[in-house]
């Protein structure tokens, strides 16, 4: 595929211009006349009852339109699990749940009023650690939870009990094959709860007209999802609900999935005006969820030479106050869970436990950075105690052609290379030579190394289309509802355009803000999955085009369309380029010189659909998962401060296996990104909560994400291209990985540097020093 | 109530203004200056960055009727008849740019180092975006970019404009290869 023309080639974003000079509209700067702005009381307790709400004097203050509490709004809502109310009613669940919203004629008023709302809580004993949450007494977050809605055949929420979700994988004998093996291990990991910090918080426009018409413009990921979740909730036909996605300011799945839509649209629909609701950055923290917490307990065993025999996984999500996305992760998290490794004997349990905390959602990764924090330090700490390198035990077991997944898949060599991904990143850190001396007695280095895998976790019968329309002068618009929001989709659909069309680069477009009145069908764009279905179905799509182009054009010359072929705007006779068209001759049809028309405006439609996904067995959790798998693998090299428990980043080096890079420019631009914020998940990003639940750092001020100078001194960017069958153009999906398993390779590297196990995110400087005190005290 | 008078990318503007409300208020609801964008509202990401007589200030800090007689530039001030300055430029070819909710406060950060100090070190541009979060990118792009457009204008030397018109096949995005 050497004489691609754009594919594969670094072409610059296709929004850089609106981005760079500030046109770029987002939902933030977006108004609607005799639009009111909405503010949230929120709940400053983690479990209470509520006993009364005294609304008058917000009511009565001068501007405010509508005071909405929760008793009077009667909806469970929700994607996989519908467990959640629009405010809350009766109890609250979580300190930050929302309480009361007002809408006003300003942003100032509707937070004064809702600074006169009283409310009477009575106190309930909250459960915070899932841990606890599992326990037979312990008190219940959704007494309730047998009556809720959920996507039946793939969630097995447990009546009485804070179990979501309870995902089994069952492969082999386990019991057996760890009693019989020569060298065990088992440890215990966390990871806390993390938030995505996109740089636009949510936002939502609603407005409810008459008949029963609504119009959103929204910060989503999901403009189809959001449109089908608010017909089911509120009993709107689909076609009633118009749903504009603008310009987006970072998702990372904190938008999957339904956000501030439900509120607005309440809002709306009480003031019969449009409601703007915007989070302030502390919600954003505190009230919209975050990633889950996750507590992993991991037994390995394996023969004396090294090889892999047993896996035993047990991991515990902390929920928090509402599992609506969280459901799916415990599930994607027990089918990728035992690592990107060959397992005869796994056993896995994954349960999705509801506390009263923040609630999780989807995020970067989609629990694949937590599970693959337990996994990849236990691993390393096998080799350890097998006396064996750690990378030479990872080659030994990685996933190889021939070998069975835990739910029963075949791995081929359409799967791609996990081991090639392994031993490019060791390579790129000179992983078999000893680190330099540092420059001063206390600094120390080390090395680590960590694999990666991901699947993209979606229903099975996710899908997607496209619509091309060529414009008169031969130039194609292309229309999806995929979101880019800063990814880069729709350059590399142009570029896939503009290569299936046979068009200059110059004359394909993608049509930036999503309209489901316009755009055609996509399931909502997560699982880093967009470029492969969005791409095949454009592919598609331009068949189509290049079809209707060769059928009027035949017509005209009287010639079989297999006569014709494409090649730079123009359709012409094979051999005898002079007789044939310019598109733009074609494009809104052909008229002859008589004046006799034929043909039409020419439309390609092209669609995906993900194929031969089963639901896994509840017993067993056989089936197939994933539409392909996507492997990496991190090395890196750190040096520590023993002085102050500081790490600084000498260099990490990331390979991914891409099936075929579409862009390198934006896929070197994901892998720097994504490693960033893996460092963010590494080393200083977590909540902290108080004893009684309330949460501690809900700002930029306590809750510090990396800044520039918390860039590593060097890193690299290795993309492997080992062809994906079904991929466009061979590629696979590259977006959450780059930060998945960075936390890993970083713990691995501190063990190399110090000799202490740390098992507990983030790896904070307090955290080291205080580790290596402790260890110079017991020496 | 304040009646001020002030300089915004070029343009005079008097308005008259709560006691409370922000610079970052008066740019974006009553100016309809949206290109500068609020993350936080408490100084600490840097979205909001504008120059206040030269020097960059997260506008979300600064009240509005502080301004009397101030000079303003936000990122709408960056382009000029209709062409991207050589920063705007860099970022889009040096893929400096991802959701692009950070990238308006970073330029207008990024505009004031080179105001300031045209032949920035690496370090000097590090620490002149300290302040401005970004969450996509990973930094690395966004130094690139900055450093690309000073030494393109060091090239031209100290009379030469920091505008030029596009090269071929960036404004409409095309290969750079």
């Amino acid at each position: 595929m050497t004489d691609l023309r754009y594919v594969g080639h670094p072409v610059s974003r296709d929004d850089g211009i609106e981005k760079v000079s500030g046109v770029a509209r987002y939902t933030h700067d977006l108004s609607v006349p005799g639009m009111l702005h909405a503010a949230v009381l929120t709940s400053p307790h983690a479990s209470a009852r509520i006993l009364s709400i005294d609304k008058s004097a917000a009511e009565a203050l001068p501007g405010v339109r509508v005071v909405l509490t929760g008793d009077c709004l009667c909806y469970r809502l929700g994607l996989y699990m519908q467990d959640k109310c629009i405010l809350a009613r009766d109890v609250v669940r979580y300190q930050g749940e929302a309480v009361v919203a007002v809408a006003a004629d300003t942003l100032d008023i509707a937070r004064e009023a809702c600074r006169l709302v009283r409310v009477e809580y009575e106190l309930l004993e909250p459960v915070l650690d899932p841990g606890d949450a599992l326990k037979p007494d312990a008190p219940l977050v959704h007494p309730d939870l047998g009556d809720y809605d959920h996507m039946q055949g793939v969630f097995f929420p447990q009546a009485k009990t804070n179990i979501a979700h309870h995902q089994k994988i069952r492969k082999g004998d386990f019991d057996a094959a760890y009693a019989g093996s020569d060298v065990t291990l088992e440890a215990s990991f966390t990871n806390p709860p993390v938030q995505h910090v996109p740089m636009e918080t949510h936002a939502t426009i609603a407005h409810v007209t008459a008949e029963r018409r609504v119009e959103i413009w929204t910060s989503s990921q999901s403009p189809y999802t959001v449109r089908h979740l608010m017909s089911v909730a509120f009993d709107i036909p689909h076609a009633n609900i118009r749903v504009h996605v603008p310009y987006v300011g970072g998702g990372f799945g904190g938008k999957a999935g339904l956000g501030l839509e439900p509120l607005a649209f309440v809002l709306s629909r009480e003031a019969g005006r449009p409601v703007k609701v915007v989070a302030t950055r502390e919600e954003e923290f505190n009230t919209l969820p975050s990633r889950q917490g996750l507590h992993s307990t991991i037994q390995i065993g394996t023969t004396s030479d090294g090889k892999l025999t047993a896996l035993k996984a047990t991991y515990t999500w902390d929920a928090g106050a509402y599992a609506d996305y969280g459901v799916n992760i415990g599930r994607a998290a027990a089918y990728s869970g035992g690592g990107p490794y060959s397992i005869d004997n796994c056993w896995i349990d994954s349960r999705v436990v509801y506390t009263n905390k923040i609630f999780g959602t989807a995020f970067r990764g989609f629990g694949h950075l937590e599970i693959l924090w337990g996994i990849e330090r236990a691993m390393d700490q096998m080799a350890h105690k097998l006396g064996m390198d750690p990378a030479a035990f990872r080659r030994m077991n990685l996933l190889k052609e021939g070998d069975v997944t835990i739910t029963g898949e075949a791995f081929t060599a359409g799967h791609g290379s996990p081991v090639a991904c392994l031993d490019a990143a060791a390579e790129a850190i000179d992983w078999d030579t000893p680190s330099a001396e540092p420059e001063a007695p206390h600094l120390v280095r080390g090395k680590g190394i960590a694999v990666l895998h991901k699947a993209p976790a979606m229903p099975t019968y996710t899908s997607c289309a496209a619509v091309i329309k060529l414009d008169e002068d031969g130039a194609a618009d292309v229309l999806v509802s995929g979101v880019d929001y800063g990814q880069g989709t729709y350059t590399v659909l142009r570029q896939i355009a503009a290569e299936e069309l046979k068009i200059p680069i110059e004359k394909s477009h993608v049509t930036w803000e999503c309209d489901t009145a316009f755009s055609p069908y996509d399931w909502q764009t997560v699982a880093s999955r967009f470029a492969y279905m969005g791409g095949n179905a454009v592919i598609e799509a331009a068949a189509d085009c290049i079809r209707q182009l060769k059928s009027v054009a035949g017509q005209a010359l009287d010639v079989s369309p297999d006569e014709l072929r494409c090649e730079d705007g123009r359709v012409f006779v094979q051999g005898d380029p002079d007789r044939g068209f310019d598109y733009s001759e074609l494009a809104l049809g052909y008229s002859f010189p008589n004046g006799n028309s034929i043909g039409g405006p020419i439309i390609g439609h092209g669609r995906f659909i993900a194929t031969g996904l089963t639901h896994l067995n509840p017993d067993t959790g056989q089936g197939l998962p994933a539409q392909y798998w996507t492997y990496g693998a991190h090395g890196v090299e750190i040096e520590i401060d023993t002085e102050t428990g500081e790490i600084e980043i000498l260099k990490i080096a990331t390979a991914i296996d891409a099936g075929k890079v579409l862009n390198p420019k934006l896929a070197v631009g994901q892998v720097v990104g994504g490693v960033l914020q893996g460092l963010g998940s590494a080393l200083w990003e977590g909540f902290r909560f108080d004893a009684d639940g309330r949460f501690l750092n809900p700002s930029f001020v306590d809750y510090k994400i990396p800044t520039a100078k918390d860039v590593p001194r060097e890193t690299e960017q290795i993309l492997l291209e080992y062809p994906q069958p079904d991929g466009p153009y061979g590629a696979r999906g590259i977006a959450e990985h780059p930060m998945i398993s960075v936390p890993s390779a970083i713990g691995n590297a501190l063990h190399d540097a110090l000799g202490i196990e740390f098992n507990d995110l983030p790896l904070s400087y307090e955290r080291i020093l205080l580790a290596i005190l402790e260890s110079g005290e017991r020496a | 109530m304040h009646e001020i008078q002030l300089t915004i990318n070029g343009q005079i503007e008097r308005a008259l203004v709560p006691a409370g409300m922000t610079l970052l208020e008066l740019l974006r609801e009553r100016l309809y200056l949206t290109g500068t964008k609020e993350g936080c509202g408490i100084g600490e990401c840097g979205a909001c960055t504008v120059l206040l007589d030269g020097a960059p200030v997260t506008s979300c800090l600064v009240l509005a009727a502080e301004c009397d007689g101030a000079n303003i530039r936000t990122i709408e001030g960056e382009l000029v008849n209709g062409q991207l300055s050589d920063l705007q430029r860099a970022f889009i070819e040096a893929g400096a740019i991802q959701c692009g909710f950070c990238t308006p406060g970073m330029i207008m950060s990024a505009r004031a180092l080179l105001e300031r100090n045209p032949d920035p070190s690496d370090e000097e541009i590090i620490e002149a975006i300290a302040g401005n979060l970004c969450r996509c990118t990973g930094y690395e792009a966004i130094v690139q970019a900055i450093r690309m457009a000073a030494e393109r204008r060091s090239e031209r030397g100290a009379a030469g404009s920091d505008r030029s018109p596009a090269p071929d096949g960036l404004a409409t995005g095309g290969s750079d290869d």
